[in-house]
């Protein structure tokens, strides 16, 4: 879990969301519709965007879990982090994490997305307030500081 | 919170394991692959299972093998992340990577499998409710009442056959392979379906589904349309796979599946019959496309009027085979 072991003994019937939240105090991953709907409760297990509400932590034995806490590289925002930030693409913020998630996913495998790409990785994720646009615009800066610092 | 209910967890290692697990549970057990359907209906108490029985990882569920000129094997726990990773599906099977492009959303796509998207429980506006909700309106024949609030003078369920993998298999001509307690069979996809909201697999609660062979399909076209209200999350309210094998500039054979139009994918052997023998030209198209509409009944328990749905299955039919036949219609509904 983000890059630390904790051993805990949690029911199994229990979500990985449910945990997360009740059991690792980690109240930044959302919980939204938990029926697989809305993509509030996104965490990334081994790279790949999975829905928290439906995951139990008994599947995911050995497997290496990201949320949104996890985030900060060597105590600085991750460039999603500032690009959400600064273009507004933060409004309630409720379904922020699952997004900036979801967005890290995409960038880590295909570091310059089209439009189309982009709103594709993110379209198992709503959001009731920007209307998307700026959320779009924030994933394509993000990816653009990125391939900038990788070069 | 929507918690799960209290259950037991299996995660068996070989099938045998599985089939063992499954047989000392008897009716108490459920066999679950991604849970991504399965997880919300607990939730909302539509299934209450004392056991579940993982199946992921079982070894022999996980492959994807081709075979020499005869088409290729998919685990049933393949994930449909994994279908539609595999560039040489989408090449042999445009209507497979369609469907499964289709499905959900990316992280329902990285969790739920092709078997368990062949397998999913049927559909209806009065079953996918929470406890609450249907405890309120009086519970439907499907889950303990007595009543069906979309045909309350009727003895049966209408609930919809929602899978998006269904139809295509059915028009791919897959093959089925299941194990159970006495042994295995192979079946048809066709076969795997029953015209009941309740028992709508032909496979019993103990048998597990393996995997899905689809045999080649050299010189076959394929497609997948659907209707639903936004672009991504929501399931099929028409789904409508075709198929077609042409040669010399005619239709060899053809075949036409739709889903989530009744209670199992349904094969529209009118409108084949009209393609099969002739050029895919307008007028046998429109003929076909009328043949589509005209053999479907949908009912007033998914999203959208079912009327329109009717309507919008000559629609697609039409779109579909023009795709096909190299002459795409373009504006209006996307049917993706």
């Amino acid at each position: 879990m983000n890059g630390e072991q904790h051993p805990l003994a949690v029911p199994v019937y229990k979500t990985l969301l449910e945990v997360l939240r009740e059991d690792l105090h980690l109240t930044g991953t959302k919980h939204g519709c938990e029926l697989g709907e809305c993509g509030a409760c996104t965490v990334l297990v081994d790279g790949e965007p999975v829905l928290s509400c439906l995951a139990l932590p008994i599947e995911l034995e050995g497997r290496e879990i990201l949320t949104i806490e996890g985030l900060m590289e060597g105590g600085r925002p991750h460039p999603l982090q500032s690009a959400f930030a600064e273009m507004g693409a933060v409004q309630c913020g409720y379904c922020t994490p699952g997004i900036v998630l979801s967005a890290k996913a995409l960038l880590d495998r295909n570091p310059m997305p089209t439009r189309q790409e982009i709103a594709e990785a993110l379209s198992g994720n709503l959001c009731r307030c920007t209307g998307y646009i700026q959320i779009l615009d924030a994933v394509e800066r993000a990816g653009a500081r990125m391939r900038e610092r990788r070069s | 919170m929507l918690r799960l209910p209290p259950f037991q967890y299996f995660a068996p290692r070989s099938l045998d394991e599985a089939l063992r697990i499954l047989s000392d549970h008897g009716p108490e057990a459920q066999i679950v692959a991604g849970g991504t359907d399965l997880y919300p209906k607990m939730k909302r108490r539509q299934i209450q299972p004392r056991a579940l029985v993982s199946v992921r990882r079982i070894p022999e569920l996980s492959h994807i093998a081709w075979m020499a000129h005869d088409g290729v094997t998919l685990g049933a726990g393949v994930t449909l992340a994994r279908v539609l990773a595999c560039e040489n599906l989408a090449i042999a099977y445009p209507a497979l990577a369609r469907a499964c492009a289709g499905i959900a959303h990316p992280p329902i796509r990285s969790m739920g499998t092709i078997g368990g998207n062949l397998c999913i429980d049927t559909r209806c506006t009065y079953y996918d409710q929470t406890f609450f909700w249907r405890e309120a309106l009086g519970f439907c024949l499907k889950k303990g009442g007595t009543v069906c609030p979309v045909a309350p003078g009727g003895t049966r369920c209408w609930a919809v056959s929602s899978s998006d993998g269904a139809p295509v298999m059915i028009a791919l001509g897959a093959q089925l392979r299941l194990i159970g307690p006495h042994g295995e069979r192979t079946i048809a996809a066709e076969e795997f379906y029953r015209d009941d909201g309740i028992q709508y697999l032909a496979k019993a609660p103990e048998e597990i589904l393996v995997e899905v062979r689809l045999p080649c399909r050299e010189g076959w076209r394929s497609t997948y349309w659907k209707l639903r209200r936004r672009g991504a999350i929501d399931f099929p309210v028409l789904g409508i796979a075709v198929a077609v094998c042409m040669e010399s500039g005619r239709c060899r054979e053809a075949r036409i599946v739709l889903g989530a139009v009744g209670s199992c994918p349904k094969r529209i052997r009118e409108a084949e019959g009209i393609l099969e023998g002739n050029p895919l030209e307008p007028d046998v198209i429109e003929a076909a496309a009328r043949a589509v509409s005209r053999a479907i009944r949908p009912l007033e328990n998914t999203d959208f009027l079912h009327l329109y749905r009717k309507k919008v299955a000559s629609v697609f039919a039409q779109r579909a085979l023009h795709e096909l036949a190299g002459t795409p219609l373009t504006g209006g509904l996307s049917g993706t």
